[in-house]
């Protein structure tokens, strides 16, 4: 039996972006390193947080962040399994410009045996100028959660 | 000014187009909800944590913008930060969100946001945000 792939997200982004909530968000994979990943999520009308203003809402910068999280952690473990994200603090610095993306880069900055410890901001062209800055807990799920007997 | 005659509850683009609606107004506080299909789902038949984020997102600006209508107030918010705590999977079933304003002082308000499916005393997630009240017109 041949040895598992390891985990590349490169390679895997084109599947998991497609389906689903992050499908429907247009997310896009742009780079990743040893233990971090950087996704993109594409300016959008209908994606405007205020009206008045042509500035996306916070709510899929949260997705964003929280995407790039899982992608970075099966980056820095190498293997791909179910996790869980236990909490996610994200703290606004200020708007993102008016009718521009919005890239997200996370890293994962510690590992035990249960947890994973993630990092990360979201900027639109300067990551020394970000948008929001985030931190964040996830577990892995032991097993296969829907095997589990409630 | 009647009830009647002020505009319904507007909720922004982003939350409309992800299909959150108004599901009923308690105690003076919006209930939002979100039914479960593709633009919501992160692993198989599960919410994503970023669309239930956003629902609790959506849920809490929504009430403190029914609380500041309430005291006759107008401001421009701006969000400082937030904090999801993911309590148990979002199952494939309608979600619904409700904010608690903890504090509405004059320049900033701390909100506790809570998002449940069929049994409101099993959360599957909460969130604590803080949101800058801004004047109208600029800062």
């Amino acid at each position: 039996m041949s040895e598992p792939q390891r985990f590349d997200p490169a390679t895997a982004a084109p599947f998991m972006l497609k389906h689903g909530h992050v499908g429907w968000l247009g997310l896009k994979y742009r780079d990743a390193g040893e233990d971090w990943v950087e996704l993109e999520l594409p300016w959008r009308e209908d994606l405007l947080g205020e009206k008045s203003r042509n500035i996306l809402a916070s709510g899929p910068i949260i997705s964003l962040l929280d995407m790039a999280s899982g992608m970075a952690i099966w980056n820095t473990t190498g293997v791909f399994k179910a996790i869980a994200t236990l909490d996610l603090r994200v703290d606004y610095q200020r708007p993102a410009r008016a009718e521009t993306g919005v890239i997200g880069r996370v890293e994962c900055y510690r590992l035990t045996r249960s947890a994973a410890f993630v990092r990360g901001v979201a900027h639109d062209g300067d990551p020394a100028d970000p948008v929001a800055n985030m931190a964040g807990c996830f577990m892995s799920i032991a097993g296969d959660t829907r095997r589990v007997p409630e | 000014m009647s009830r009647s005659d002020e505009p319904a509850l507007e909720l922004p683009a982003y939350a409309r187009s992800l299909g959150i609606v108004l599901d009923r107004i308690e105690n003076g506080l919006p209930v939002l909800a979100v039914d479960f299909g593709s633009m919501v789902e992160g692993r198989p038949q599960h919410f994503h944590g970023g669309a239930t984020s956003g629902l609790l997102e959506v849920a809490g600006y929504a009430g403190l913008r029914e609380a500041l209508k309430e005291q006759r107030r107008e401001h421009r918010l701006k969000p400082i930060n937030i904090t999801v705590q993911f309590l148990s999977a979002g199952k494939m079933k309608r979600t619904f969100a409700k904010a608690r304003i903890t504090r509405l002082g004059r320049r900033n308000a701390n909100l506790v946001v809570e998002a449940w499916q069929d049994d409101r005393s099993r959360l599957i997630a909460s969130a604590v945000m803080n949101i800058l009240m801004a004047s109208p017109d600029g800062d």
